[in-house]
């Protein structure tokens, strides 16, 4: 048996973008589309969240996407096969909401935000409804998981700003043709916080039902410290507890970007201390 | 010494002195996280016992929630046996290093002690403390003894003071004991609430070792009612036949004044997990970060507030807090007020804040208050705080919310069975501890909402009493009656 919390697969996506399989068991029974967990890289690391794109419930494992981003997800990456993670606690967060649905639902991804979609996608097809997966990229070696997009949704719609593959520009671009052609009745959004300001305000004329997933700054992601503070509907709400999908045309995302900036100093330095260790 | 001592009658052992605890400065304690008091030395520690007057009808046990035997252990301190001494507070307390650390004795023991009346109280609460580092020192501690294994296996949700000692007590009668944590590390609000300087964190770690010695299992980095339910662990799947829930305190409360949401405004919670559960003092050795500013602000005058205003200031920030009543009416223990005040921290009472202002980036720069005044009593029975209609502001660049938790939801989210009531606090009949769902006990803060270590362990010892009861008897039955009544 692994060992808990061992690398079982690596495999690079992307540049700087990992796809890890995980040996947590415990996380593995009885995680959801949406959800996340928290972990820990080393015993004086950071806790930070990532969202699960998949499992494996017989083998007690876990798939994650890790985009290096800073110090604790450069650090993550660099594990190989066989390392393991220090902690990883989870499921956490609601799960995303599916239902049976009188029109298309549009799932949308950007970054690490196209793995995340996968399991709700799968979810929703399996209720019966049409889902259209839409995922983007600055250039097509960047879009992630197409083969895997391509079984889960009935159509797939990649995006690149430099139009080196499907549409040319932005998920909105995507979004705005599938929304002229068809009736949607649903759309998430997961992935960089002005892609899921954009798509609300996007779906906001029609009234389409549009989730959009909170990546607050975390610590405990249980409830409990309010670190994940979002203003959503004019009230406070914990991102890690009470989502962290919520109402995109609720979602104040000035606060929420202003908030991702809290500790920018801090992780320039801790960035640096990496840099001159790994030198 | 000991063949010295002279027998004193009652008269002359009212007229002795407290002895009262070394203390280290304040200008020493604020450049460090070391422990604030000293330590009695063993002289310290016996003449202070000798003042306890073995009353005939003691009332220091009556205000003890585990009901330690005082007047027995002091008399083997006086006597000199420090060893026997500890041995009399484990029999009914299994964490006395912490508990002569944290405990508001104030209110408790030493409330209630017959001294007391006309002199100060004994100081039960030092002298508890003394034996436990004598103990600890002197390498004096043994694995209690189990009973026959039972065949029940009974699961443990949180490791707060709660947990841990509901661990203790059911393996100590021969059940399988699992613990199960949210975080990594056990503890609870032991190791990510109250500061190093008034509990060092291998005290703790001591307390959890002995637990594994006792063959109790820990199972971190498990969120019940998430990783697993109550229902699959009493399923065949896991196979416990009961469960303890002592998961403690959940959502920290705002006050929902305008710009709350602010950079640099953080929860007691989130600012003390940042520091004491993940290091975040070391930064960068220690990956977490804080951005602690200059000039900090705490709302509110709690034991919490007093906590986060002491850690602030270690860090080398200027420190006010801000309560819209009086001095008189702080909650906070009296010594954690004077700690405060020696430590350089400012107070500004009757001041209520009301909205905080930021700058382009978001980060808080201002806090405006409301000048109170205090008019006629509230429900509390303390005297209600109203504007005066004048304000003030202050400059900030970091908020620090002390104001109280709610009561944790998790499990009570996963499980609609667990009945609350409207603040979320899990019921439970008073004198079993059994909740609503057949097989589940619960104590600590989960079920008074925040309250203290002592009575999270004294209703754990309840607790498990029951679960025993109802593992090993086979007519034992549910025993919640659902009514609409606060519990404890
Ligand atoms: C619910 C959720 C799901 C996520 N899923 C994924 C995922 O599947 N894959 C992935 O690569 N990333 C994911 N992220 C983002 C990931 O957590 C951050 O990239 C990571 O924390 C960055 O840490 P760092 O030390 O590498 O970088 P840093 O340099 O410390 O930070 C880079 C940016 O990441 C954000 N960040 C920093 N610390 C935290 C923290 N403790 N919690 C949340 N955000 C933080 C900040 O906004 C910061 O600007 C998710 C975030 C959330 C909240
Ligand atoms: C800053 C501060 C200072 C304090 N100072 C004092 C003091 O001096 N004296 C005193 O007597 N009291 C003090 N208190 C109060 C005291 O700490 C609490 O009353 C006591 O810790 C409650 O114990 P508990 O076991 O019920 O809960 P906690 O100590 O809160 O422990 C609960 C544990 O359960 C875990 N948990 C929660 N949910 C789950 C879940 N779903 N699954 C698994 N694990 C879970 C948590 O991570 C935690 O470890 C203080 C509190 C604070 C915040
Ligand atoms: S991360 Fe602490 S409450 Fe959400």
């Amino acid at each position: 048996m692994p060992k808990l919390f061992e690398i079982l697969t690596r495999e690079e996506l992307a540049p700087k973008t990992i796809m890890f399989n995980i040996f947590a068991p415990t996380v593995a029974r009885a995680i959801q589309g949406g959800q996340f967990i928290i972990l820990r890289v080393s015993a004086n690391g950071e806790r930070i969240p990532i969202s699960i794109s998949g499992w494996n419930r017989n083998e007690g494992s876990i798939r994650i996407i890790i985009m290096a981003a800073g110090r604790t997800s450069a650090e993550a990456i660099m594990l190989k096969v066989g390392d393991c993670f220090q902690d990883i606690v989870g499921p956490l967060g609601k799960r995303s909401h599916v239902e049976e649905l009188d029109g298309t639902a549009v799932l949308i991804g950007g970054g690490y935000g196209t793995g995340a979609i996968i399991p709700t996608a799968r979810d929703l097809k399996a209720l019966g409804n049409k889902v259209i997966g839409i995922v983007g990229a600055r250039n097509k070696d960047l879009l992630l998981l197409q083969d895997e997009m391509n079984e889960v949704c009935d159509e797939v719609i990649p995006t690149t700003n430099d139009g080196s593959m499907g549409i040319e520009g932005f998920v909105t671009h995507g979004l705005a043709k599938v929304i002229e052609r068809e009736k949607v009745s649903y759309v998430l959004a997961v992935g960089p916080v002005p892609m899921m300001k954009a798509v609300s305000e996007m779906t906001r004329p029609n009234g389409i039902q549009t989730w959009v997933s909170l990546n607050a700054i975390m610590v405990d992601g249980t409830g409990m410290c309010g670190a994940c503070r979002c203003t959503v509907g004019g009230k406070t709400q914990f991102a890690c507890f009470h989502g962290p999908d919520f109402n995109g045309h609720e979602v104040n995302f000035e606060e929420l970007q202003a908030r991702q900036k809290m500790f920018q100093v801090q992780e320039k330095i801790a960035l640096e201390q990496l840099n001159e260790v790994l030198v | 010494m000991k063949d010295q001592k002279p027998k004193l009658k009652p008269k002359e052992k009212m007229k002795i002195q407290r002895t009262e605890m070394p203390e280290r400065t304040a200008e020493e304690r604020v450049l460090g996280f070391g422990e604030v008091p000293l330590g009695f030395s063993e002289d310290l520690a016996e003449i202070e016992a000798l003042r306890c007057l073995d009353c005939k009808d003691p009332k220091c046990m009556v205000g003890c929630p585990v009901g330690i035997d005082i007047p027995a252990f002091l008399k083997k301190v006086e006597d000199g046996d420090f060893a026997g001494a500890i041995a009399k507070i484990r029999e009914t307390n299994f964490l006395p290093a912490i508990c002569g650390r944290v405990c508001p004795q104030d209110q408790q023991c030493e409330l209630t002690c017959i001294v007391g009346k006309k002199n100060k109280p004994l100081s039960i609460g030092n002298l508890e403390r003394f034996v436990a580092d004598y103990e600890r020192e002197h390498g004096l501690r043994v694995t209690p003894e189990i009973e026959a294994p039972t065949g029940f296996s009974v699961a443990v949700v949180g490791s707060g003071p709660a947990g841990l000692t509901a661990a203790y007590e059911l393996r100590k009668r021969g059940h399988e004991v699992t613990v199960y944590e949210a975080f990594h590390r056990a503890g609870g609000v032991l190791v990510y609430g109250i500061p190093r300087f008034r509990l060092p964190l291998d005290i703790i770690d001591e307390d959890v070792k002995a637990l594994e010695e006792m063959g109790v299992n820990f199972e971190f980095n498990t969120i019940i009612g998430k990783s697993m339910t109550l229902d699959e662990m009493l399923s065949k799947e896991f196979g416990f036949d009961a469960i303890f829930i002592g998961t403690g305190a959940g959502l920290p409360k705002m006050l929902n004044i305008k710009g709350e949401n602010l950079n640099g405004i953080y929860s007691a919670n989130e600012y003390l997990t940042r520091i004491y559960l993940m290091g975040a003092d070391r930064f960068p050795d220690n990956v977490t970060p804080l951005n602690q500013g200059k000039k900090v602000g705490v709302i509110g005058a709690g034991n919490t507030a007093m906590d986060v205003a002491r850690t602030a200031k270690r860090l080398g920030a200027e420190v006010t807090v801000y309560y819209r009543r009086s001095k008189e009416e702080a909650p906070a223990r009296t010594e954690e007020l004077r700690h405060a005040m020696e430590e350089f921290i400012n107070f500004k009472f009757l001041s209520n804040p009301v909205e905080f202002v930021g700058d382009e980036d978001y980060f808080v720069k201002k806090i405006v208050c409301d000048e109170m005044k205090l008019g006629e009593p509230d429900d509390s029975g303390r005297r209600r705080p109203t504007p005066t209609g004048k304000q003030f502001v202050d400059e900030v660049d970091t908020v620090i919310f002390s104001l109280g938790c709610n009561v944790n939801p998790l499990i009570p989210d996963s499980t609609p069975e667990i009945v609350t009531n409207k603040w979320g606090v899990v019921l439970v009949n008073e004198e079993t501890l059994e909740t609503s769902k057949k097989g589940v006990f619960a104590g600590g803060d989960i079920i008074t909402g925040g309250a203290k270590v002592i009575t999270a362990m004294g209703q754990a010892k309840i607790a498990a009493r029951s679960i025993h009861h109802y593992l090993t008897e086979k007519t034992a039955k549910h025993t919640y009656f659902a009514k609409e009544v606060e519990s404890v």
